[in-house]
């Protein structure tokens, strides 16, 4: 891709001259996040957080490779090999505490990076495939996740595996088949843990990539800017290196203090205490729930709690098809806001729903990791109907009617006004 | 026509839940919202404070020693810890010989190959604490992780050692306390089949001197459980104020990197 005026990867020395004509990795490099990718200027700090996801994947590769040599796959000895690399592994218990809150810190960036699409129209054309992989990448994250949690092998491991490979079998017909098979059994147990090892090894890796192709794909238009308005010329842009560079590295080191805090100074704060506890087939804890980061969908899979009347859907293949839904919905998004317009900042109406949609997500969260009795179930029910209206009913309908506030005729105008940009802009 | 097809998915999710909001709702104006005596009596962890606590926290070397001693003497008659291996008792500041004492006081079963059959030897540096053969009913768990296992850590072990009570008199009686149970309110559902542990003052006596009071076994043990499951506590805090730091000075550098580099543009 690119903008007429990137800078061209000019190798001096003559060993990176000859690599660069045998293989050129380097030029690769240097016109994904290098000076050869023009940038819009005026990005802010919610552009940050696509580099943090992927310094999260990396964390999580790394730590989870060395982990994977200490861990035992084996129902009777998972438990207590965690353990082990708790306590008897060189700095096991840092790579394990790293591991499990780096799950965490990658649903925290990766949902910030999520809303600031949602915000800033980033899945709008021509940026669709962008948007689509990055939903692929959302899945196979909340499966790796999944089955990462039940390694472990504790209370919820356990009960959380039953629970969510329960699912499948609301599956008419083939249903309960189908969960046998998945698990290797009619409960979580050995062959299901081994299995969910050898996936939550795999997994990362896909994910690695299908994020390679969100990069490919973000580079064929390049990347969007808070006023939505596309990159005209060249005083719109600046070069990745070293601007971007910059700004990311700093953001980089304040996301590490955090991270770091949490790991070193309370690291099983965002855990559940029933997971020290070894798994135990024959006694169900008190509430069920899952991690944090699956608290908004697991409260919408709860929230169905009839048959679909007069049709007679059972409740619980409702409430996977509305927690599938909930998620594979984000698929269709380019297509259901069709306002020309793509940043929130020029969109009131959109704007106040956009907030409602914010507040409705952290509510579903809330009841998800609560007990499933009221009033939580009538407030889920209640969110959930607002998440599904706000994606297929609203956003389609506020996008046709909606009248957007006028656009800064180009970024270098919105960023230094535009007396000064007139002075910039290239004589026609 | 997308759109005709999201609006119409949109209203089947919203048939869906808004029938069972209807019966929810319904539901709830005649029940009522649901309470139960065991939300009402239920009380939360008393406070607790520990040396280990907070993010300087470390552990006080006497206080897990003689926590160890209550344990030993008190709970390990039920109770095992069978995470814990005898040579991490030195962490305690024991000294070796001392340990290998401790070590040896215990028979670890181990099975014989050459005698196709079970059999025991005395402890050593390198055997785990052996598994308590309970004779009661019920199943009195494993304390190695306990203050990770449960919701308010060792102040939940303290409250819950120092808890038992008379039932107060209003308490409906599906939740007064059956045979061989006893009231508990920091226990979950309000009566536990352990019976109370610590009953009275000099239980143990320890060897520093320290009067050992009910309150303090109590706080003794919860520290020394605190120490079983997490024994690498100090060395967490030390390296996280290490890397705290580094990050930091790392941090404001790379800011200042970015101030520079921006300098020429405005806008940021």
């Amino acid at each position: 891709m690119s903008f007429p005026w990137a800078n061209e990867y000019q190798p001096q020395h003559p060993l990176m001259q000859w690599l660069d004509a045998k293989l050129p990795l380097p030029r690769l490099v240097y016109n994904a996040i290098g000076a050869g990718y023009p940038v819009p200027r005026n990005l802010n700090y919610f552009w940050n957080f696509g580099v943090l996801a992927g310094v999260c994947l990396v964390i999580q590769i790394l730590t989870g490779v060395i982990l994977a040599m200490h861990y035992a796959g084996n129902a009777d000895l998972a438990f207590n090999s965690t353990e082990h690399i708790m306590r008897d592994v060189n700095w096991g218990w840092m790579l394990r505490y790293m591991h499990s809150n780096g799950a965490s810190a990658f649903f925290v960036v990766v949902y910030i990076h999520i809303f600031r699409g949602f915000f800033y129209g980033s899945y709008k054309a021509p940026r669709e495939m962008i948007w689509l992989l990055g939903v692929v990448i959302f899945l196979l994250m909340m499966a790796t996740a999944f089955m990462g949690y039940v390694l472990p092998w504790g209370q919820m491991s356990f009960w959380g595996a039953q629970v969510i490979t329960g699912l499948f079998s609301a599956i008419p017909l083939v249903g309960d088949a189908l969960h046998t098979w998945l698990l290797g059994g009619f409960a979580p147990d050995n062959a299901a843990l081994n299995r969910f090892f050898s996936l939550h090894f795999l997994l990362p890796f896909v994910i690695l990539g299908v994020v390679i192709l969100h990069i490919w794909a973000l580079h064929i238009p390049g990347s969007s800017n808070p006023t939505g308005v596309e990159v005209k010329s060249e005083s719109d842009t600046v070069p990745f290196h070293p601007y971007y560079t910059a700004k990311d590295g700093w953001g980089l080191g304040a996301f590490l203090l955090i991270y770091c805090a949490v790991v070193f100074f309370a690291p099983n704060a965002l855990g559940h205490p029933d997971n020290y506890i070894p798994a135990n087939p024959m006694q169900t804890p008190a509430h069920i729930v899952p991690e944090w980061y699956f608290w908004p969908f697991y409260a919408i899979l709860r929230a169905f709690t009839q048959n679909f009347p007069l049709l007679g859907i059972p409740a619980k293949l409702l409430g996977v098809m509305g927690m599938f839904s909930a998620i594979l919905v984000w698929f269709f998004l380019p297509w259901l806001d069709r306002s020309p317009v793509r940043s929130g900042h020029f969109r009131p109406t959109f704007r106040k729903f956009y907030w409602l949609l914010v507040i409705d997500v952290a509510v579903l969260g809330y009841c998800g990791g609560s007990p499933a009795e009221e009033p939580f179930v009538i407030i889920s029910q209640i969110a959930a109907i607002y998440y599904f209206l706000h994606f297929l009913v609203v956003l389609p309908i506020v996008s046709s009617i909606e009248q957007p506030e006028p656009l800064p005729f180009s970024i270098t105008e919105a960023v230094l006004g535009s007396d000064q940009a007139a002075s910039l802009a290239p004589a026609e | 026509m997308i759109r005709l097809i999201s609006i119409l998915a949109g209203l089947f999710f919203t048939v869906a839940l808004g029938w069972a909001l209807i019966l929810g709702v319904v539901g709830l104006a005649h029940d009522g919202l649901p309470t139960s005596a065991e939300k009402k009596f239920h009380e939360h962890p008393k406070e607790l404070a520990l040396a280990s606590d907070g993010m300087f926290g470390k552990f006080d070397r006497q206080q897990l020693q003689r926590g160890f001693q209550v344990y030993k003497e008190v709970c390990a008659n039920c109770h095992a810890i069978k995470l814990v291996a005898f040579r991490d008792l030195k962490a305690l500041g024991y000294n070796e010989d001392e340990v290998k004492a401790v070590a040896k006081g215990y028979k670890v079963p181990a099975y014989n190959p050459g005698m196709g059959e079970m059999k025991t030897h005395d402890g050593t540096m390198a055997d785990h604490f052996p598994p308590v053969v309970y004779a009661g009913q019920g199943s009195p768990p494993d304390l190695s992780l306990i203050t990770k296992a449960r919701h308010g850590g060792a102040a939940y072990v303290y409250s819950l050692l120092t808890g038992y009570q008379n039932p107060p008199a209003d308490l409906p009686k599906e939740n007064q306390p059956g045979a061989g149970l006893y009231y508990n309110p920091y226990f979950a559902n309000l009566n536990i089949a352990m019976p109370k542990p610590l009953t009275s003052d000099g239980q143990v006596s320890y060897k520093d001197g320290t009067k050992a009071t009910v309150d303090q076994m109590a706080q003794d043990v919860s520290a020394f459980l605190v120490w079983t499951a997490e024994p690498k506590l100090e060395k967490r805090h030390q390296t996280g104020w290490a890397v705290l730091g580094f990050l930091l000075f790392a941090t404001i550098l790379a800011y200042m990197a970015y101030r520079n580099v921006w300098a020429d543009k405005k806008g940021h």
